[in-house]
């Protein structure tokens, strides 16, 4: 597979409800910008998933590196006292 | 029964649903997966829109015809959509310049249905204008791309559009059924259509860099239910599953 013959990868991320935010929704080829929507709006919200798309070429995003799983999260993994779970919520403070 | 009305539906009905077919034709054989996607999306908008035509039409033939029954068990020469959608699906070029000279059409076409005095014409084309503006803008935006994109690109569109031209002037002729609804203030004068569709579609070439055609030879005859040698093939596609099983439901 060369690269001449191949539309570069985008990811796309699709607003399901104004007031919720975007969430990764899977990727797809295409040329530029423009097709990309075009292609996400056809590829995942032809069944009244969104309101709103974002595209964004795949090789823009950095990602971590599976290797340093370890440093990156594992030190996270034994502070449960990270957690608010150590008081009481009143009842009137909901959807936290 | 009201046979103007009736014709005329079914003039605008069958357009959507034999371009319907042919973009269908192409699920799992699209060039791309998202092409592919786009294609058969555009399919299952125009056969949506298919469906409130001809439930209406069952309606006012009332003699107990279903929308299914007039879909589907019609012969060739009870068709009447223009030429130009029942062209085939000869390369990805045929597709979107079939595509685009009708979209641009069918979006003029809709926006004067909108105003229709028959309330239900006017409500099926205030729901449909929206799916016809999406895929008028989709299909301009490949026409730019392939007419303006590399070599081999640009000779298919090129020689997809010369090949197709000759179908276009049929879109602004009046059957007697459309002259009468004009009449009643029911249907769209189409022949008011044509400069403003001329004028879009040249502009939208010229971006692409893709020579307007100058011949002034246009075919025609759909209308009258005088297809090309295409519409044989296509109909045997659609109908196999009602003429096989007749009645069958899924």
């Amino acid at each position: 597979m060369s690269n001449k013959k191949n539309w570069p990868l985008w990811e796309v991320f699709v607003r399901s409800k104004n007031g919720l935010e975007h969430r990764h929704f899977g990727s797809l080829h295409a040329a530029d910008a423009e097709m990309a929507l075009e292609n996400a709006r056809d590829v995942y919200t032809r069944r009244n998933e969104g309101v709103s798309i974002w595209v964004v070429e795949s090789k823009h995003i950095t990602a971590s590196n599976p290797e340093h799983n370890g440093e990156l999260f594992e030190p996270a993994q034994d502070k449960v006292y990270r957690h608010p779970t150590f008081y009481d919520l009143p009842d009137e403070v909901k959807h936290m | 029964m009201n046979k103007n009305l009736y014709n005329y539906i079914l003039g605008i009905a069958d357009n959507s649903l034999i371009l319907g077919q042919r973009l269908g034709e192409l699920c799992g054989h699209g060039p791309s997966l998202e092409t592919d996607i786009a294609c058969t999306n555009m399919s299952l908008d125009l056969l949506g829109q298919v469906r409130s035509y001809y439930q209406y039409a069952a309606k006012i033939a009332g003699d107990g015809r279903t929308e299914d029954d007039i879909a589907m068990l019609r012969k060739e020469h009870e068709y009447f959509n223009v030429l130009l959608v029942e062209q085939p699906n000869t390369d990805f070029g045929y597709t979107i310049a079939r595509q685009f000279l009708f979209d641009v059409y069918h979006f003029l076409m809709l926006t004067e249905l909108e105003k229709s005095t028959d309330l239900n014409l006017s409500a099926i084309a205030k729901k449909a204008i929206k799916e016809a503006s999406y895929h008028k803008r989709f299909s301009s935006d490949w026409i730019k791309r392939l007419g303006d994109g590399t070599d081999e690109s640009h000779e298919r569109i090129q020689a997809a559009i010369n090949d197709l031209w000759t179908y276009t002037d049929e879109l602004f002729h009046q059957t007697e059924a459309d002259k009468a609804m004009v009449e009643e203030g029911v249907g769209v004068d189409v022949t008011k259509l044509k400069d403003a569709y001329y004028e879009e579609v040249k502009t939208v070439l010229e971006t692409a860099t893709i020579e307007v055609p100058e011949s002034k030879y246009f075919q025609k005859g759909g209308k009258q239910g005088i297809h090309t040698e295409h519409m044989g093939y296509l109909l045997a596609d659609l109908q196999y599953m009602q003429r096989t099983y007749p009645n069958m439901e899924w």
